[in-house]
């Protein structure tokens, strides 16, 4: 039977993920009220808040790990709420968590790769091409045959995105992947997912109340007591000056555009960087 | 404090006994065993050590490393055998003021230690040249025909495996509290022996919630990675058995049975 509305759907794509009207509550806590998102395929977006804001429950919520109360949650056209579909949600939308010791589960590193594979039933030949090749993406080959307790903060969370990136998902959420880790291990977690974002084209959603960090995304969303309250450009959202109203704290380039302001120097609205300032006000520079 | 406990006895290596399948080494544990507690001669247990002397060689393992194992029972030893000489009713040998001497209590003083000795000897040489991974695997899969009574192997085989994973975090974790501990004030090295255990109750309990959170992370991040139990999983390792693994045990059924027959004819 002839379906002419499949050829309508495609040239006007699903997004990778879509939360509608996202309630989610601990007891008497309201952690997520109402929330609605849509996030691309291949976009990088950062959402920020502050302590108890609904960050680390949206992100427990778009994996399944936390089923919508009220609302819905659909990664690529998969409810989370179908718990057939949690599965391949889960291969689809990896989520490497805070704290890099309590998410590895093998005591020898390739294993803990293989984990996440053996789960989805992946076949031998394929686990074991897989394997080398994600520690090498990560830069971990050659640690093959490590105890992960042997391993620093940073390689332990690029060990995580390798267990992620060997079940070939199409996004990843970092729940504050970076805040247990020192500024070494913060860049080589960094670096990584940038180079995942050009090569492979991933989905990256970071979480983070880092606002430096959240100004490399192409999108900032802003939750506060689980609701969504800005959202656009990190250069819009985060320039704003009603930004501590949310319990965050302005990059350090927008408090610098912000003293030199009172100070009576003209400065464009939209440079949230220390470097854009200095280009922005010394031109010859 | 806890730097002097590393995890398993683990000796790398690629020797004959390295590359054994798991399975077969701790098959030939559990002969042996069988062997050791089914026969009481003096003989039977020479063959056996004949084997154990054999596969140490064959192991090439460092003689230290091989002691550092056996050491802790040789207190257990000596008291047993002591007892055993000292109490064991029979033919008289000496008389020590109350004690006598036997040479029932002496046979079996010595049958004994050798059974012990024996024992850990054979546990060691496996646990020396076998990753703990290999060896939960080999468990695992040799005790599969029991998930039919529904004994939960493979959860078991899990719970194992991250145990192996999260020992050196937990002392890493403790050595860090114990640190915070004397920091303020804390005592942990001297007192009598009440009070020096008295004073670990307060990195226990720390330690102890500390777990608890860890464990319910973890819980999270193994759902995260899509793990829904044992059923339809498949493995990174695969255990091959080759014509060595059969020659092997075979020997080691042959030495067991040789044993049992030494016996019988009442050597």
């Amino acid at each position: 039977m002839a379906r002419p509305w499949l050829a309508l759907s495609s040239s006007n794509p699903v997004p990778f993920i879509a939360v509608e009207g996202l309630h989610h509550s601990f007891g008497d806590v309201q952690a997520l009220s109402g929330l609605d998102l849509t996030i691309q395929h291949g976009a990088f977006v950062a959402i920020v808040g502050g302590n108890g804001s609904g960050k680390s429950t949206l992100a427990r919520c778009l994996n399944g790990l936390l089923l919508p109360q009220q609302g819905s949650v659909t990664v690529a056209g998969l409810s989370t709420s179908d718990p057939a579909a949690l599965p391949e949600i889960r291969r689809r939308l990896g989520l490497v968590f805070q704290n890099p010791d309590n998410q590895i589960v093998a005591p020898v590193v390739e294993d803990d790769v293989a984990f996440g594979m053996e789960n989805l039933g992946v076949p031998y030949e394929t686990m074991r091409e897989r394997v080398p090749w994600a520690l090498e993406v990560v830069g971990l080959e050659g640690m093959e045959e490590r105890a992960p307790s042997t391993l620093s903060g940073g390689q332990k969370q690029r060990l995580a995105i390798a267990g992620i990136l060997a079940m070939e998902p199409q996004g990843i959420i970092l729940d504050e992947a970076t805040s247990m880790i020192d500024p070494q291990g913060r860049r080589e977690v960094l670096s990584l997912i940038q180079k995942l974002r050009r090569e492979r084209s991933m989905t990256v959603i970071w979480i983070t109340h880092h606002m430096e960090e959240a100004l490399l995304a192409d999108e900032v969303v802003v939750l506060h007591q689980g609701t969504i309250v800005a959202q656009g450009k990190p250069a819009r959202v985060l320039a704003r000056p009603d930004l501590e109203r949310w319990n965050l704290v302005p990059p350090p380039g927008v408090l610098l555009a912000r003293a030199l302001r009172e100070e009576g120097v003209v400065v464009p609205e939209d440079v949230v960087t220390v470097e854009g300032l200095v280009d922005a006000l010394c031109p010859s520079n | 404090m806890w730097q002097g406990l590393t995890l398993g006895q683990y000796w790398p290596g690629h020797s004959f006994l390295h590359r054994l399948d798991p399975r077969t080494k701790i098959l030939a544990v559990g002969l042996l065993i069988v062997a050791l507690f089914g026969t009481r001669s003096l003989t039977g247990y020479g063959l056996v050590a004949l084997l154990l002397f054999w596969s140490t060689f064959l192991a090439r393992l460092p003689i230290a490393k091989l002691w550092r194992g056996l050491r802790p029972i040789l207190i257990l030893v000596l008291v047993t055998a002591l007892i055993n000489i000292f109490t064991l009713p029979g033919e008289v040998w000496t008389r020590m003021g109350p004690l006598t001497i036997t040479r029932e209590g002496v046979e079996m003083a010595i049958l004994l230690s050798l059974r012990l000795v024996l024992l850990v000897w054979a546990t060691t040489l496996m646990t020396l040249t076998t990753a703990p991974l290999q060896l939960t695997d080999g468990l695992e899969t040799l005790f599969a025909f029991l998930k039919k009574v529904r004994v939960p192997v493979h959860e078991m085989a899990l719970m194992m495996a991250i145990a192996l994973r999260f020992i050196p975090t937990l002392f890493e974790e403790a050595d860090r509290i114990q640190k915070a501990q004397m920091s303020r004030g804390a005592d942990f090295e001297s007192g009598s022996l009440p009070q020096r255990v008295k004073a670990l109750l307060p990195l226990l309990v720390p330690l102890f919630v500390s777990s608890f959170r860890r464990a319910e992370e973890l819980a999270l991040a193994m759902e995260a990675r899509a793990y829904t139990g044992g059923k339809g999983r498949t493995r990174y390792r695969r255990l091959r058995w080759t014509v060595r693994d059969t020659l092997s045990l075979a020997l080691v059924l042959l030495v067991g049975a040789g044993a049992f027959a030494l016996k019988a004819v009442g050597f």
